[in-house]
């Protein structure tokens, strides 16, 4: 992608762009994930298939435990597929052909680190910021992070330790975290499950924007229906444990949304069907 | 704030006067009973000779110091490589487990006689036998520490596909600081036990020697000044040790002064 925008002439950018787009940021073909052996084995994702071209927002929405966080650990390679195929920007998952921001359900910031140093830190790893970060980590990189910082409402916080912040501001450090470093692949795992509902809100117009704006392939994990269909351009809907695919919906309202649009019939009966899958499954 | 300081200051006061106390008691009670300065001289005794013999004293205290502070050194330098090899791989740290446990059981005071034989007496024995006292406390909470980093923190660097080593430097290590200062506090205590037992049963310098010397020529009260000065020694790197580690490990105690006493 970076190659296709640095040489693409302007009358050829479309052409360039679309063949670029045509490539799938994330495939899973028949994965499957169980852990332990014999009769202990669990199967935390049954056999599945998902392609998620380049670019893309994808909601994997289902009941707790269905393997929707599986998912996003086959695709950030933390574990491997007991059978089947993870393929990362057209690679093995474990090449790490793309630019990850992975962004946990539990917001691990490291303890010893203050919030600035914790968002700074995927700068310190990922090129080509790594080769600059000795020369920026109190220039360019530090404003980076304060003004990310800003943007969630954490501008005061930068010199803090994590012990010293709420469950909800470590949870948005942790967005920032996950987005200092403006990863190709975007993988969210419950990312506003602790916030109140006008910081969540807040949070999805900023995540919205920013998405817009560079249009990152976004994997976003979440129980949260409207969440889902706020955000993202797609919705699969998973079964209950051994987890499966058996809904892959397009979302067929054009972006930038606007918050209030939650509240349309239109929304409302889309998420309301959503509603009544995920009831049949955990049956 | 400033009721946490005069609760930090009254808990000095009261730690100064239990060392004052002690030591009055110990006066008293030889005046009292009468005992002979050749069994249990008198601490304004002690304090006299410590005055007097003070410059005879020096250099020995340097060459105490010199000996410790290299094995120390040197404990460290071995103790943390052989922490992060064995902390690293599960495999490493079930396999050397026993071995190490095996090593740290024997008494130091056996190896004495073996270093004296292969390297003579004098320094090096006192630097070997501090060196190897100081080492095993180190390597096992490194290793402990490092095993017993949490998965998910180390999750975090490899999302963004960190190579091993800089998942050791910017996780494992930074994780591991409270081991190895608790460690380390330990190891520099120990450190002098090595050095001066090895001065004891060879060496002609050192406050070890001094006190094997005056010991043998009856000058009671010199070897309890050697007592003094190895006290004061082992308690102000103590002190160093325990202000580095608040400094570097203030995140562990989430900024409580835990570790002050």
């Amino acid at each position: 992608m970076n190659i296709a925008s640095d040489i693409a002439p302007t009358n050829n950018l479309t052409a360039m762009t679309s063949v670029v787009r045509s490539r799938n940021a994330i495939e899973l073909q028949q994965a499957s994930v169980v852990f332990g052996s014999g009769e202990m084995a669990v199967t935390a994702l049954a056999p599945t298939d998902l392609k998620l071209p380049d670019g893309d927002f994808l909601a994997l929405v289902g009941p707790s435990g269905c393997g929707k966080s599986t998912i996003l650990r086959l695709v950030s390679s933390l574990i491997k597929p007991s059978s089947g195929v993870v393929l990362v920007g057209g690679r093995e998952a474990s090449a790490k052909q793309l630019r990850i921001g992975m962004a946990f359900q539990n917001p691990t910031m490291l303890p010893w680190l203050t919030i600035e140093q914790n968002v700074m830190m995927p700068l310190k790893i990922v090129q080509p910021f790594k080769a600059r970060f000795r020369a920026e980590k109190n220039g360019e990189f530090r404003d980076r992070v304060h003004d990310l910082l800003g943007q969630v409402g954490l501008k005061d916080f930068a010199g803090h330790f994590p012990w010293q912040l709420s469950g909800g501001m470590l949870q948005r450090s942790n967005l920032c975290r996950a987005l200092v470093h403006e990863p190709d692949l975007l993988l969210l795992d419950e990312p506003f499950g602790a916030l109140d509902q006008f910081t969540r809100e807040e949070l999805w117009q900023t995540l919205q924007e920013l998405y817009l704006d560079r249009k990152p392939t976004v994997l976003l994990v979440t129980h949260d229906l409207r969440e889902a269909g706020y955000l993202a351009n797609r919705i699969c809907v998973m079964s209950a444990r051994p987890g499966r695919i058996i809904s892959d919906e397009v979302v067929n309202i054009p972006q930038p949304r606007d918050i209030g649009m939650i509240y349309s019939t239109e929304f409302v009966e889309m998420t309301q069907s959503l509603r009544e899958m995920i009831a049949q499954v955990r049956k | 704030m400033a009721q946490a300081m005069t609760e930090k200051n009254r808990i000095r006061i009261m730690s100064f006067s239990l060392i004052f106390g002690f030591f009055l008691v110990w006066e008293v009670l030889c005046i009292l009973l009468n005992v002979s300065d050749l069994v249990l001289p008198r601490p304004t005794e002690i304090l006299v000779t410590l005055w007097t013999k003070f410059p005879v004293l020096w250099p020995h205290i340097l060459q105490t110091l010199y000996s410790t502070l290299v094995g120390f050194a040197l404990g460290v330098v071995i103790g943390v490589t052989l922490g992060v090899i064995v902390g690293t791989s599960k495999v490493a740290y079930a396999v050397a487990y026993p071995l190490l446990v095996g090593f740290s059981s024997i008494p130091k005071v056996a190896v004495v006689p073996i270093f004296v034989l292969w390297f003579g007496s004098g320094t090096t024995p006192a630097i070997l036998t501090a060196m190897v006292i100081c080492v095993f406390p180190i390597v096992v909470n490194i290793a402990t520490g490092l095993a017993a980093t949490e998965p998910d923190l180390e999750d975090v660097l490899k999302t963004l596909g960190a190579s091993k080593s800089e998942i050791l430097w910017n996780v494992g290590l930074p994780r591991t600081m409270p081991y190895f200062f608790a460690a380390l506090k330990v190891a520099i205590t120990l450190s002098f036990v090595g050095s001066v037992l090895s001065e004891t049963v060879a060496s002609n310098r050192g406050i070890g020697n001094v006190m094997m010397t005056a010991s043998s020529n009856f000058q009671v009260s010199l070897v309890f000044a050697g007592l003094i000065i190895l006290a004061l020694l082992g308690i102000a790197l103590y002190a160093v040790f325990s202000m580095l580690e608040r400094r570097v490990t203030g995140w562990a105690t989430r900024g409580n002064d835990i570790s002050l006493t």
